[in-house]
């Protein structure tokens, strides 16, 4: 689906996933940021308004076969010990309350990556008036992922990117397959 | 009595103008008089702009009826005092019609957040609630415990956080953009809802009798999802209990049955393969043989791990005898699914109401009778192995035949109703047709909308810290809920 209706992008992450308004492949966020959480994430899901299918991607890296604890990333039970925000999800209008609401309980440094087509604008669910289209409608977002369901190994990929992770200096960052 | 319903079969359509219209005492009675004597069950109860229907199952029997009544004004009186299984469907129909159902027991919204829930709450207790954001990575639901120290005395749930418009976006959309959102309903159930839809859209045109191979790809892909989602929920509840070695091994198993999936269809739940008429890909030789094989060591592999945990005395002293859901509240409730299985209620879609391949190569149901946790795993492990032998003798027998075929036109002014035994049990798609062949309404019953109740009742007098292992064992959709 075009994203020509897609929301304005907010000014924060325009920098590291968009030029001109354009989304782009991801880059590195910036030294402080990789410095804080290069090796050590932890992640808070939310799932606001999907189908399951990206959050049963986002447990299935904790399982023996992708385990992501081996990179550093851990998803965490509280917003309290998060370093960012995971979304799932179109955001339906009952969950908007409680996505910003745990955005807010995370504390700063923060970041958030918006995870799967519905995520992203709306996916199937574009058009819907229960949902405002995507994470990007109630949060900044620093990262998008896309795939229905995207593979957990995308998934993986994606925060590596963004991390920097797997790239010697002055490279971009190397696939990680 | 009920042979003032019309008869029905599962997928085959019906003029709408065949379905009797009564007046709504003796629709009632028709309907009550169903699930008493006549030990039916409600399978559908909804309305479209003019009627109000009843869709009735009576497994037994292996039949179907269907039977209307006008939009009373004013309101009815409710059947759920007498009939407790349609508890969420008057409250659905009442939020999305006004309807009134006189003396329902307890008219509380379904998906609408717009006004502040009224939770039953019992004085001098310990209040508890859960959620919409759980600790886990897992879709958002709200439980409210009435607590006395660990005791529960109530559970009320509060879900509509997935509410995401489905049943309109229906309408709205073009065929094609319908497939995705079938697919779309609960994303662990993709092939069940995409199967139930397409029976449903097959069933109402032209011609609707699809070549065999593409009906045996539609089961394997069918029970693949079974048996990945039966590994995942026995690993889940593995790791609940700390008992760590079966959880990575399920999780393991689960990821075999995926990945199978994504290698036959280019997705790992098999989102894009079941479209009207078609299946999207065939299967190679090669592929065939690699996966007889596989199925048969995945097949050892859960057997020897189902040998391993349910032989643990201390897994046992953890499953069983908790969360039990009683034969009668199960039926009562209406429960479909592994959930009746557990709790000794043989019902399964596949045996009682078969439709694609299932009409000519069978697969019986399991069933349990303790209908505690113990019980609705065992019958996971039972239910996964007999998927996987199925998938294996259906792959040997695979018969050569194209995989799609055209199916014609839509017929007007026709209603079906589409059954499918989903892994969590029955799913139901209604769909009606107007006077141009265009969908005028069209209803997803997920079976978690029958089932949702029944994890209230099962925690009824349970331990609030034995909730994560009832709820896991349940595994309900909240999406598929919701829509």
């Amino acid at each position: 689906m075009p994203l020509k209706d897609a929301p304005a992008w907010p000014a924060r992450y325009l920098s590291a996933t968009a030029k001109d308004g354009e989304p782009r492949i991801a880059k590195e966020l910036d030294a402080r940021i990789k410095k804080l959480f290069g090796r050590s994430l932890k992640l808070r899901a939310v799932s606001a308004g999907s189908c399951n299918g990206c959050e049963m991607e986002m447990q299935a890296l904790g399982n023996v076969v992708f385990d992501l604890s081996r990179f550093g990333i851990q998803f965490v039970a509280s917003p309290r010990h998060a370093d960012g925000l995971m979304i799932a999800g179109a955001v339906s209008k009952n969950m908007v309350s409680a996505l910003k609401e745990t955005y807010d309980a995370i504390p700063e440094p923060k970041i958030v990556i918006a995870v799967g087509a519905c995520a992203i604008n709306g996916g199937p669910f574009q058009g819907s008036v229960e949902v405002l289209g995507g994470a990007a409608s109630v949060v900044p977002v620093d990262l998008f992922i896309p795939g229905c369901p995207p593979h957990p190994l995308v998934i993986l990929e994606g925060i590596f990117k963004l991390l920097g992770k797997n790239c010697a200096p002055g490279r971009p960052s190397q696939s990680l397959f | 009595m009920n042979s003032l319903f019309l008869p029905l079969q599962n997928a085959v359509p019906f003029p709408l103008s065949k379905v009797p219209v009564l007046a709504v005492e003796e629709w009632r009675t028709v309907v009550l008089n169903g699930c008493g004597k006549e030990r039916g069950r409600v399978a559908a109860l909804f309305a479209d702009a003019k009627r109000l229907y009843a869709m009735l199952a009576f497994d037994a029997k292996k039949n179907l009826k269907i039977g209307a009544c006008e939009l009373p004004e004013g309101g009815y009186p409710s059947l759920t005092p007498e009939l407790p299984e349609v508890h969420l469907f008057e409250r659905e129909i009442f939020e999305e019609t006004g309807l009134k159902p006189a003396g329902h027991p307890g008219l509380k919204p379904v998906r609408s957040h717009q006004k502040k829930y009224p939770f039953h709450r019992i004085e001098g207790t310990h209040e508890v609630a859960v959620g919409p954001v759980h600790a886990g990575i897992i879709e958002p639901g709200h439980f409210r415990f009435q607590c006395h120290g660990e005791k529960v005395l109530h559970l009320e749930i509060l879900l509509g956080y997935q509410h995401r418009g489905l049943e309109a976006l229906f309408l709205k959309s073009d065929a094609e953009h319908r497939s995705v959102l079938a697919e779309s309903v609960a994303g662990d159930t993709v092939i069940g809802h995409a199967l139930a839809y397409c029976h449903a859209i097959e069933g109402l045109a032209e011609r609707s009798i699809l070549p065999k191979r593409c009906q045996m790809l539609r089961g394997i892909v069918l029970e693949l999802e079974r048996a990945s989602n039966h590994a995942g929920d026995l690993g889940a509840l593995a790791g609940d209990i700390g008992f760590l070695p079966a959880s990575a091994w399920f999780g393991r198993l689960r990821g075999e049955f995926l990945n199978m999936l994504m290698e036959l269809t280019g997705n790992r739940y098999g989102r894009g393969f079941i479209r009207p008429g078609a299946v999207t890909h065939d299967i190679p030789s090669a592929m065939t043989r690699d996966f007889i094989h596989r199925t048969g060591r995945a097949l050892k592999e859960f057997k020897e791990l189902s040998s391993l945990f349910f032989e643990a005395s201390s897994v046992l002293a953890r499953l069983e005898g908790t969360g039990t859901l009683k034969q009668e509240t199960a039926k009562s409730l209406g429960v479909v699914g592994p959930a009746a299985r557990a709790s000794n209620s043989a019902k399964d879609v596949r045996q009682d109401h078969p439709s694609g391949i299932f009409s000519s190569k069978g697969i019986a149901p399991v069933k349990v009778s303790s209908g505690d946790v113990f019980a609705r795993a065992r019958v996971r492990s039972l239910e996964a192995k007999r998927s996987l032998e199925w998938i294996g003798e259906s792959l040997e027998t695979l018969t050569a035949e194209k995989i799609s075929q055209s199916i014609g036109e839509t017929k007007k002014e026709m209603g079906v109703v589409s059954l499918v035994e989903g892994w969590r049990g029955e799913i139901a798609h209604i769909a009606m047709t107007d006077q141009e062949g265009k969908i005028a309404r069209y209803k997803i019953i997920d079976p978690s909308f029958h089932n949702w109740p029944a994890l209230a009742a099962a925690m009824k007098g349970g331990a609030v810290s034995d909730f994560p292992l009832v709820n896991k064992s349940f595994n309900l959709s909240y999406a598929g809920h919701d829509l």
